[in-house]
């Protein structure tokens, strides 16, 4: 790193980062540092600890940043919610410690969370459903919740009366569960902002301040899993319509108002569902885009920078998503040819990746380099581009091919 | 084949479910052989699949026609009173599973169900699969290729050891191996040592015919 007040450096780093986000030529490429259980094996440590120690995945997380010194940063803490999950008993995730060995990464359960006759309580009354069915199934400490009074509908003395629910053994129960979750919550919280104002003074930028989804993957993904989304689309497509405006307009809610709490206004939008081979053309252009569409074109209007990570292969898609405002988003593409997204894409949005995990992690120093320099020379061209793995640095990549990417938006200039 | 039996090919290759399950319903409680439903069952499967390869259909297709499969099944399995006088064909056989790990299956799900109406013996053994299950059960089912399934780059490692496990307990001759999942591509394909990878389905289907003779 070059020695230089963190200020000056994360002005430097950041107008690098905008420069490219609004499709200008920066001084470089900037390169973006996303690793998560890569920092175990970076620390020495097993992924199990990283997953439940805050002060260590810290002290990792600001050693490497201060070698390979990128452009931004992902979130350390994305990997240190052992003891907050646990807190909670949450049961969409199996996590080293929890389910999976002490050296495996995290990994979601997909399941059916919500019945396909749950549509309609989810649509009427999206809180009530949580309250009542959704949380209890997900996490252990709601276990008890749906014993609270259902508030809507109740007034005068009957809501007074009501509040007896209060006594119910599984709501009291369940109510001490989440204020001992909170406790470990605030702990959670307390590390973060903190590591995050340390590195922030150091000069780095942090990848985004929130987290959001498409209103297809958050039903799929989190809801009706894989299998109940897929029939949905051809079994109950008006209800599956009609669950997704309503999750947009909470999406959104969320979205708004987590970004401008953190007052980063990068959202990272990892996508699950859009692949060619997942949906046709019109599928897509009916169930996908539209309300996705919708969500990016609000939050640019608010002043945020959608950060779409578009997983696995979207080549056929291209043409579609060009449709948003020019040099106001990234498009991080994992298996989508760069250089063909350049040719569709390159005055519209800002390309990232996508450096392949299989070179990562089997390859040598000197391929890596050179597949680095082959994007940073073809898709950085004119602008546009920020360097960075498929998705992030792979668990299992070694340190020398690490350094070499990282080492490379110096070598190499657009 | 007569025009009821034309018509829940039909029905059921077009995604038409509701209509397809009352036909078979229908043609059952009038006393049509449950083998012989069972059988149109698999022809218009065997439409799926074609629109499937050609980019026609996708994944709710696929999924939706597994359904209709399990459902007019059930049906029909339990009328079946006497077996086929067919004589058996032996299909050739995959053994397919997701690495140690590794508890990703919506992709080996999907693979397993394209093999299975394309006329292969498939046997599913599931997720997180330990080496020494897989030995286990190369001996036991005898299979012709063994499908590697992972989703995460730590399968790489998990695919590499368990095809090396099968090679060390003399079990790779006559074996075609091949790997598959969202991170896959010819560089793990070589370092993992496996004859053939797939980034889909097809990919999969093509490669067990091609290594059974197909």
């Amino acid at each position: 790193m070059t020695e230089n007040s963190g200020a000056a450096r994360y002005a430097e780093k950041m107008k690098r980062v905008m420069d490219a986000v609004e499709l200008r030529q920066p001084d470089r490429v900037p390169v973006a540092f996303q690793a998560t259980f890569w920092l175990a094996r970076y620390g020495g440590i097993s992924y199990r600890e990283l997953m439940y120690n805050y002060d260590k995945a810290c002290e990792i997380a600001r050693r490497a940043l201060i070698e390979f010194d990128p452009d931004l940063f992902y979130p350390v803490h994305a990997t240190t919610l052992g003891p907050l999950s646990e807190a909670i008993g949450f049961k969409q995730i199996e996590w080293p410690g929890h389910g999976v060995g002490d050296n495996q990464p995290f990994q979601y359960i997909d399941r059916e969370y919500m019945t396909a006759d749950e549509y309609d309580d989810f649509i009427f009354d999206p809180t009530g459903f949580y309250l009542e069915k959704y949380l209890p199934r997900i996490a252990s400490a709601f276990e008890g919740i749906n014993e609270l009074p259902k508030f809507a509908g109740l007034y005068y003395h009957q809501l007074v009366a009501n509040m007896r629910h209060f006594a119910n053994p599984g709501l009291v129960r369940s109510l001490a569960a989440l204020q001992k979750t909170a406790e470990e919550a605030l702990k959670f919280a307390q590390s973060r902002i903190e590591f995050h104002a340390e590195i922030t003074a150091l000069g780095f930028p942090l990848t985004h301040g929130t987290i959001t989804n498409a209103p297809f993957d958050y039903l799929g993904d989190y809801f009706r899993g894989a299998k109940g989304i897929l029939t949905d689309m051809r079994r109950r497509p008006d209800k599956l319509l009609e669950a997704m405006e309503k999750a947009r307009v909470l999406l959104m809610r969320h979205a708004l108002s987590a970004a401008k709490a953190t007052g980063n206004n990068f959202v990272f939008i990892p996508i699950h569902w859009a692949p060619d081979s997942f949906m046709s053309d019109d599928q897509f252009k009916t169930f996908w885009w539209p309300q996705f569409r919708k969500m990016l074109i609000e939050m640019i209007e608010n002043g945020l920078i959608p950060v779409c990570l578009w997983e696995a292969v979207c080549t056929k898609r291209l043409e579609t998503i060009a449709d948003i405002p020019p040099g106001k988003a990234v498009y991080w593409f994992e298996r989508t040819d760069l250089v063909r997204a350049k040719e569709v894409l390159g005055n519209i949005v800002c390309l990232r990746g996508n450096v392949s995990p299989s070179l990562m992690t089997t390859g040598t120093p000197e391929e890596v380099d050179a597949s680095c320099r082959h994007l940073i020379e073809t898709v950085g061209k004119d602008g546009g581009f920020i360097l960075d793995g498929a998705f992030g640095i792979p668990d299992e990549t070694p340190l020398e091919n690490v350094r070499a990417m990282y080492q490379s938006v110096r070598k190499y200039n657009a | 084949m007569n025009d009821n039996e034309k018509r829940l090919v039909d029905l059921v290759a077009d995604m038409d479910e509701d209509l397809a399950l009352a036909l078979a319903q229908e043609m059952l409680d009038n006393g049509d052989d449950p083998l012989r439903i069972l059988e149109l069952c698999r022809e218009a499967m065997d439409i799926v699949g074609k629109r499937f390869e050609n980019g026609e259909y996708f994944l709710p297709e696929l999924i939706l026609a597994g359904e209709m499969l399990d459902q007019i099944g059930g049906l029909a399995k339990p009328l079946i009173k006497h077996s086929s006088d067919k004589p058996v064909v032996a299909l050739p056989r995959v053994l397919i599973g997701t690495v140690h790990g590794d508890l990703h299956d919506i992709g080996k799900n999907i693979v397993t169900f394209m093999l299975d109406i394309n006329g292969f013996e498939v046997k599913d053994i599931g997720i997180d699969v330990p080496v020494a299950v897989f030995l286990e059960e190369i001996k036991a089912f005898k299979p012709q290729v063994v499908c590697l399934s992972g989703f995460l780059t730590l399968a790489f490692d998990s695919m590499k050891e368990t095809i090396q496990a099968i090679e060390a307990a003399g079990l790779r001759e006559g074996l075609k191996i091949q790997i598959g999942g969202g991170q896959i591509d010819e560089t793990i394909r070589a370092f993992t040592g496996a004859d053939g990878y797939g980034l889909n389905a097809v990919d999969a289907v093509n490669f067990s015919r091609i290594s059974t003779g197909g």
